[in-house]
């Protein structure tokens, strides 16, 4: 206890106090602006400030700070929602481009993997077989892991972070699970091609990149659903969940008749099916996605009291739009937007005015997303949103180590287990719970604060191989730096401050940051 | 030195309000209640098995399980002359059910038709009428937990999930830990001593303070139970591992738990007396019996009872699955119950029976059957019952 007094700890905070002056006086804090008078003259960041970025982003770093200071808010919203792929750091791009995954070819994987399948169960039971099927296991298992790797990093790192968070706003929304049937072989193209490119798009571009998905597909079981088979799991959730919202005007008979619409679309690997020539020139194929007339029910049907000719493929795209043109569309979406970027029971008046405009610009994501970050509702709230474990995660890490490359994300992936929030973990397609509610228990708690020890103590392997090579000791990260001291310190409660005066080390001091409510609500 | 004697005096304290308190008051003598809550609707006529329905097999083709041959001594159990037990908890459930301390109530279920298992597991987590406005911080888990807590006898909750269900919203603080994997505890009584602090007056100031609490506990528990058995006591894994720590951890303590098991959502290659069904059927059943074994002679004062949100359709799809569906078949244990029987309101399973052509009905109301079993169990009032379930008056199935 007296190796590390409070002195030393305070000797730490007056050291950090004494930076950030000197930073600011040589103007050294903002790219804007060399001469030391207008950096000081810049304002005071205010407390709403650093919290609409915490929203804006999975959590704020030095960078983001700086970036704010320079653009305002519109500014930088504007940056945000025209942000791309440029936005990845370079060691990053390099990381994620190294990965099996980043050049993902479903239709061949899959194709190699059912050719593999069958192979082994061809095989005599015996070690040889088992050897096999170890391996293949193995290889789906490292493919699935590199798909949460991709989408851990990119949240950590990527610049465009309203991108990214909409990207598992998204993936959540759109939530399929990687240990069901052979996912684990589509789940990075499923982020990478359909979610990533429509994040920030139109939403029926969104919906439709995700039924033309193989992860979908199967994961939802359409890939089974034929004339004379029907399977009205994907119809149900189509509505339910990704669209409509389970009071959205709706019934069975629309789920039965929608289910016959969805007969045909499916996935398909291996050779185009033999068809009638009058079948020939309605087949579609893209990658593993197929739609095969021969499985599909062309007799007409009535969708939300609309009456859709049976046609084919045109029959979902018709569907598509008819959903999403909706008003209950437009209010189930504009609230789950809300309900996750602003408060838990967002404000009746400010999901209105976004349903407004999803119906005005016919399902524009930015648009929505532009009108949500600039309104009153939001500031009102700020300070009052628990994060949610992959928002506590991320946030620490940005927090941290502002911008320093980890080489391990293993440890992340275990945490997220451990709070119950994995990307593409969810069993059921109800996706991730959006509220408080659901995170913060008492063995949630718990949990988080350990992760708070795990990274402010340094020891939790972040930057050892990716392999389980252990890296050099790299110690624990300084919280008590700069971003804190601007960004952090001049909020805290008086009761945070007072549990950091208590902290008997650096590590314990950091700790306690990460586990107090400051950090845990934005 | 003053710190340390100000924080030591502060950790007294927040024992003595906290949930050890509550436990270490709780009488040793109470009933046990525990909800299996099966998430994905599990298909119910695949482990009660109709036999006596023809119309069964003409619906399952493929996934119907083959009529009990009661020579083999193997295969489905017999149960009476309608229906039989899977095989694949014959001699775990099959044994409980034949020295009489299992019941199976078909027709069960709720009023919800949505068939969506969010809104249908929401539905039953709440127990509140279908109809009319819901209270979403309202579960029916958490009023029971509310009502006994004024009572004669104390009924400690616990849920062994990551997270809390809905179940229990309501309740005030309900520790909840997952008992998939436990380990040391992280912090020293100083460090939670400060942890706490930091949420005092913050609405989630009890939570903390449970959760740091429940660690140092469970912790203490499974490392006692482990140097008392000889180190050999854990070579079980998966739910039958999760159901002997709960009987651990409720011998002595809690009284009212809930926990949650996955993976029944079948809607392809479902399988039949041996396949995934039958696979999950067998690794709860012996959970259950091991959950039975653990708690020694307290299991005479234990009920359980193992709920889906839906059953599945009555015939098999295109996929050798089954669909999402409506009634389904609860199932009542415990070591002093009346059981040995299949309860409850039956119809023969007949096409014409079924609703709207597809699903079995439901002739049993949840809330009705578990108000029955709660004021039983509690005797609690008829008041205190709707209470629990608001406009569904309870319903004595005689298993108590």
């Amino acid at each position: 206890m007296s190796r590390f007094g409070q002195g030393r700890v305070t000797g730490v905070a007056a050291l950090a106090a004494l930076c950030v002056a000197a930073c600011a006086g040589s103007g050294g804090g903002s790219t804007a602006s060399s001469a030391g008078s207008a950096a000081r003259a810049l304002p005071v960041f205010q407390r709403t400030d650093m919290l609409w970025l915490e929203r804006i982003s999975f959590g704020i770093d030095s960078a983001s700070v700086a970036e704010l200071h320079r653009l305002g808010r519109q500014r930088f919203l504007a940056q945000q929602l025209s942000a791309n792929d440029a936005a990845l750091p370079e060691p990053i791009a390099t990381e994620l481009a190294v990965l099996e995954v980043a050049h993902a070819d479903p239709a061949r994987w899959l194709a190699e993997v059912g050719a593999e399948y069958k192979a082994i169960n061809a095989m005599p039971e015996g070690a040889e077989r088992e050897e096999a099927r170890k391996k293949l296991n193995e290889r789906g298992n490292k493919l699935a892991y590199e798909a949460v790797r991709s989408e851990l990093l990119r949240a950590i790192y990527s610049r465009a972070q309203l991108r990214e968070e909409m990207v598992w706003f998204w993936l959540n929304h759109f939530s399929v699970h990687q240990q069901k049937a052979n996912l684990r072989w589509l789940t990075a193209d499923y982020a990478d091609r359909a979610i990533r490119p429509h994040a920030l798009g139109r939403f029926r571009d969104l919906v439709l990149a995700t039924l033309e998905h193989p992860a979908m597909l199967q994961y939802l079981d359409n890939s089974q659903n034929a004339v004379g088979h029907l399977n009205e799991n994907y119809a149900r959730e189509l509505m339910e969940l990704h669209t409509l919202g389970v009071n959205g005007g709706y019934s069975q008979q629309d789920v039965q008749q929608l289910a016959r619409i969805l007969t045909g679309s499916g996935v398909n690997a291996g050779n185009p099916p033999r068809l009638k020539p009058e079948w020939q020139k309605l087949y579609r194929r893209e990658g593993a996605f197929e739609f095969n007339p021969a499985r599909h029910d062309f007799g007409s049907k009535v969708l939300l009291g609309h009456s859709i000719e049976g046609r084919g493929f045109a029959e979902v795209e018709e569907a598509v739009t008819l959903i999403v043109r909706q008003p209950a569309c437009a209010r189930f979406i504009s609230r789950q937007l809300a309900t996750y970027f602003v408060a838990d029971n967002p404000p009746k008046a400010l999901i209105e005015r976004m349903a407004q405009t999803f119906a005005r610009t016919d399902g524009d994501i930015a648009a929505v997303l532009h009108e949500m970050f600039l309104a009153p509702e939001l500031d009102d709230a700020l300070g009052g949103k628990f994060k949610d474990p992959m928002r506590f995660v991320i946030s620490a890490l940005r927090f941290a180590y502002d911008g320093r490359t980890i080489s391990n994300t293993r440890p992340l992936v275990n945490w997220l287990n451990g709070l119950g929030e994995l990307p593409f973990g969810h069993s059921t397609p109800d996706g991730y719970p959006l509220t408080e509610a659901s995170w913060a228990s008492s063995g949630q708690m718990s949990r988080r604060f350990e992760i708070a020890r795990a990274i402010g103590s340094g020891n939790a392997g972040l930057f050892d191989g990716e392999d389980g090579a252990a890296a050099a000791p790299t110690g624990f990260p300084q919280l008590s730096n700069r971003l804190y001291f601007e960004a952090e310190e001049p909020f805290l409660a008086q009761r945070t401050r007072a549990a950091l005066a208590h902290a008997s080390s650096q590590q314990e001091w950091n700790t306690f940051l990460l586990a107090s409510p400051d950090f845990n609500y934005e | 030195m003053k710190r340390r004697d100000a924080l030591k005096l502060g950790c007294t304290s927040l024992l003595g309000v906290g949930l050890a308190a509550r436990l270490h008051a709780a009488p040793a003598s109470g009933p046990r209640f525990v909800l299996v809550f099966l998430r994905g609707g599990y298909d119910a006529l695949n482990l009660l098995v109709p036999y006596s329905s023809s119309f069964y097999y003409e619906s399952r083709p493929n996934l119907a399980i083959a009529r009990p041959d009661t020579a083999s001594g193997t295969g489905a159990l017999a149960l009476n002359a309608d229906w039989a037990l899977a095989p694949a908890v014959r001699d775990t459930v099959g044994a409980l059910y034949l020295a009489r301390q299992a019941a199976f109530v078909p027709f069960a279920g709720t009023d919800d038709l949505s068939r969506s298992h969010f809104e249908t597991q929401d539905s039953i987590e709440l127990g509140q009428p279908t109809v009319g406005a819901r209270d979403y911080r309202s579960g029916f888990l958490g009023r029971l937990s509310e009502t006994l807590l004024g009572g004669a006898v104390s009924a400690p909750p616990i849920s062994f999930t990551d997270a809390l269900p809905l179940a229990f919203e309501g309740a005030g603080t309900v520790p909840n830990l997952s008992l998939k994997s436990v380990g040391k505890p992280p912090f020293d009584e100083r460090q939670a001593q400060i942890l706490s602090d930091m949420y005092a007056e913050h609405h989630l100031e009890s939570v903390v303070r449970d959760g740091l609490d429940l660690r140092q506990e469970v912790a203490q528990k499974m490392a006692d139970e482990m140097s008392a058995s000889g180190r050999s006591a854990i070579n079980t894994k998966g739910f039958e591992l999760e159901a002997e720590r709960m009987a651990r951890l409720m011998r002595d303590k809690y009284r009212l738990a809930f926990i949650d098991v996955g993976g029944w959502d079948t809607h392809v290659g479902e399988g039949s007396a041996q396949g995934t069904l039958a696979g999950n059927l067998a690794s709860l059943g012996r959970g259950l019996q091991t959950f039975s074994q653990t708690l020694g002679t307290e299991w005479n004062n234990t009920v359980v009872v193992v709920l889906s949100e839906f059953g599945r359709t009555f015939r098999e799809n295109g996929n050798r699955g089954t669909d999402h569906g409506h009634g389904s078949v609860y199932w009542v244990m415990g070591g002093a119950i009346r059981g040995g029987s299949v309860a409850g309101e039956q119809r023969a399973l007949t096409r014409a029976n079924l609703l709207q052509d597809r699903d079995l009905p439901v002739l049993n109301d949840y809330r009705a059957i578990l108000g029955g079993l709660f004021q039983r169990l509690w005797g609690l009032s008829a008041s205190q019952g709707e209470r629990i379930f608001p406009q569904a008056p309870a319903r004595d199935l005689d298993l108590l």
